[in-house]
């Protein structure tokens, strides 16, 4: 199978700034205090995926999975190493879209489109295939998204994205939010997107739906790539496995598969 | 910092196995192409325009009046206290027509300028998620400020008209001229500023300030034969600026045609006043193309430091 994504040596750091105006900073300076503070969020991370593979990303918080997302969708540029990936990248990050907090639901459905590639045409063609998925209301499509919930935006923002013809789907805590029946939906489609041979990115703390739907998990550690292999070992890996986890064994879609906390 | 790659180099790619199956190539996901870019994704940058036309003045009862009103209203104070105060009326012909044809071209750029600078910061939400140039919220905020320029010219027009004014070939090329320098200055400052307004909010009280420079700075309230008079020799440095030059062309187009004394229209035109705009916009693509090329120096860390 052919490369989908390349990441060869990546590093990112940060830089912390404490002041957003001169003259904070110039008062910072003067009494001696920091004004910056850098640390790396990817150190060093190197990895391919093959085309049509499932990628379980894992870690803890602030492990560097968010950053690495962005820099494979462009959001971000790596300060050193290089990541290239073939064809069109579409998904979520960090729970939620690109959406302009003033702007109407349909106002934002056509400008994340068109920001992820698609053409008029497309969109016209779609547009009533992603107001379907997303279960929102005409009249709330009408409102501005500043006023949304977090899980009616993430409803949205998960419908464009799973929407665009990608060939690369990056699903950073997609089921963080929405309610019960929108994320067994979700997972559908995902696998959905697996199945067509579309290469899958699944950010989830939720091993029981990276164990459903990923053929292999990467763990991030302080920004290092700690583990990369088969999805049990993983898991195993990561001790998410524990059994302070709760397993509903008369239902279908366990909490755990489901994107519950833990 | 790292080393970059030339705009629109592919790096040199490791061997691609996918090339022979009809896949497409590995590639860099940034947008690196910066302002061809732009161009190449005109659907995305109707869409912001549409959005900021409807947007710039959201929940106010006037709405996409004030486009018009702030102009209007700059226009009656100068024509009253330049005009009426001050009595420049007395030996000017045509005052009136003289400072609106300045104001549309002043009002299009500080537009440009102010709007320009915060458009990045405005769209935070979408520069921090997703993949776009971000060359694309400046110049979005130019086309805004462009549109709105078109019914000033036609308020001009038909006040020339009634002035017993006619359209000529110079005064198209005139016109043309004089919203290209501005297009493309406004355009690369926007750049400038968006980017800088990023990293420092300073920046957009610095353009604040700066803008009333612009407004004195052009032969708008005064007229162009007067910073002659009164500065002798360093009147040539005037016509360094890039907006004078486009606020005289302007001039030429809607003024100088409703006069009929070749004594003042003589005076009030520079020497030389559409070879030198040619170079004046020759200058200001060179300025566009210095800018993108700093923008692309601090657009990598945009996104983080937003």
């Amino acid at each position: 199978m052919a490369d989908s994504i390349r990441v060869e040596h990546v590093s990112k750091r940060f830089t912390l700034r404490y002041h957003r105006t001169f003259k904070q900073v110039t008062v910072a300076k003067a009494k001696g205090r920091k004004i910056s503070e850098s640390f790396p969020a990817i150190n060093d991370v190197s990895f391919t995926v093959a085309q049509g593979e499932s990628i379980g990303l894992m870690g803890l918080n602030g492990s560097g999975k968010s950053t690495l997302l962005k820099m494979i969708n462009g959001v971000m540029r790596p300060d050193e190493g290089r990541i290239l990936v073939r064809g069109r990248i579409a998904g979520l990050i960090a729970t939620g879209a690109g959406f302009h907090p003033q702007l109407s639901g349909r106002e934002n459905i056509m400008l994340n489109a068109a920001i992820l590639g698609m053409t008029e045409k497309e969109l016209a063609r779609k547009y009533d295939e992603i107001v379907d998925f997303s279960g929102l209301s005409p009249k709330l499509l009408e409102t501005e998204v500043g006023h949304y919930s977090s899980g009616q935006s993430a409803r949205l923002g998960f419908s464009v994205a799973i929407h665009v013809d990608s060939d690369v789907f990056l699903a950073d805590e997609v089921l963080a939010v929405g309610d019960r029946p929108f994320k067994r939906k979700c997972l559908q489609k995902m696998e959905e997107v697996r199945d067509s041979g579309r290469t899958l990115f699944y950010v989830s703390h939720a091993s029981a739906s990276v164990r459903r739907m990923c053929s292999r998990v990467i763990v991030l550690e302080e920004g290092r790539v700690a583990f990369d292999g088969d999805v049990e070992d993983g898991i195993r890996y990561l001790e998410y496995d524990g059994n302070d986890e709760e397993f509903l064994p008369g239902e279908e879609e366990s909490d755990e598969e489901l994107g519950a906390d833990i | 910092m790292a080393i970059r790659e030339t705009p629109g180099m592919r790096p040199a790619a490791l061997p691609d196995d996918g090339a022979e199956a009809g896949l497409p190539p590995l590639a860099d996901p940034a947008p690196r192409a910066g302002l061809l870019e732009v161009f190449r994704r005109r659907y995305l940058l109707k869409l912001l325009v549409r959005r900021e036309i409807s947007a710039r003045y959201s929940g106010s009862f006037l709405g996409l009046m004030w486009s018009y009103l702030n102009p209007l209203s700059q226009f009656a104070i100068y024509y009253f206290v330049i005009g009426k105060i001050f009595s420049l009326h007395e030996n000017t012909p045509n005052f009136a027509v003289h400072i609106f044809a300045a104001i549309i071209i002043v009002h299009f750029f500080t537009e440009t300028f102010n709007a320009g600078t915060r458009s990045i910061v405005r769209n935070k939400a979408i520069v921090k998620k997703m993949a776009v140039p971000l060359e694309m919220f400046p110049v979005a905020s130019m086309a805004v400020s462009l549109y709105h320029v078109g019914p000033q010219v036609v308020i001009i027009l038909i006040v020339g008209l009634c002035y017993g004014w006619v359209p000529t070939l110079p005064v198209l090329a005139a016109v043309l001229l004089s919203v290209g320098i501005i297009m493309t200055f406004g355009t690369a400052l926007a750049l400038l500023f968006s980017a800088a307004n990023v990293f420092f909010r300073d920046f957009s009280s610095v353009v604040s300030i700066l803008t009333n420079f612009v407004r004195f700075g052009v032969p708008m309230i005064y007229t162009y034969s007067m910073v002659g008079e009164r500065f002798g020799s360093a009147a040539d440095y005037y016509l360094l600026n890039p907006i004078a030059n486009a606020v005289l062309l302007m001039q030429r187009a809607f003024w100088i045609p409703t006069i009929d004394d070749a004594r003042i229209t003589g005076a009030e035109m520079p020497d030389h006043l559409f070879s030198r705009a040619v170079i004046v916009f020759g200058a200001c693509i060179v300025v566009l193309v210095l800018a993108q090329l700093v923008f692309r120096q601090f657009e990598k860390r945009i996104p983080e430091r937003i």
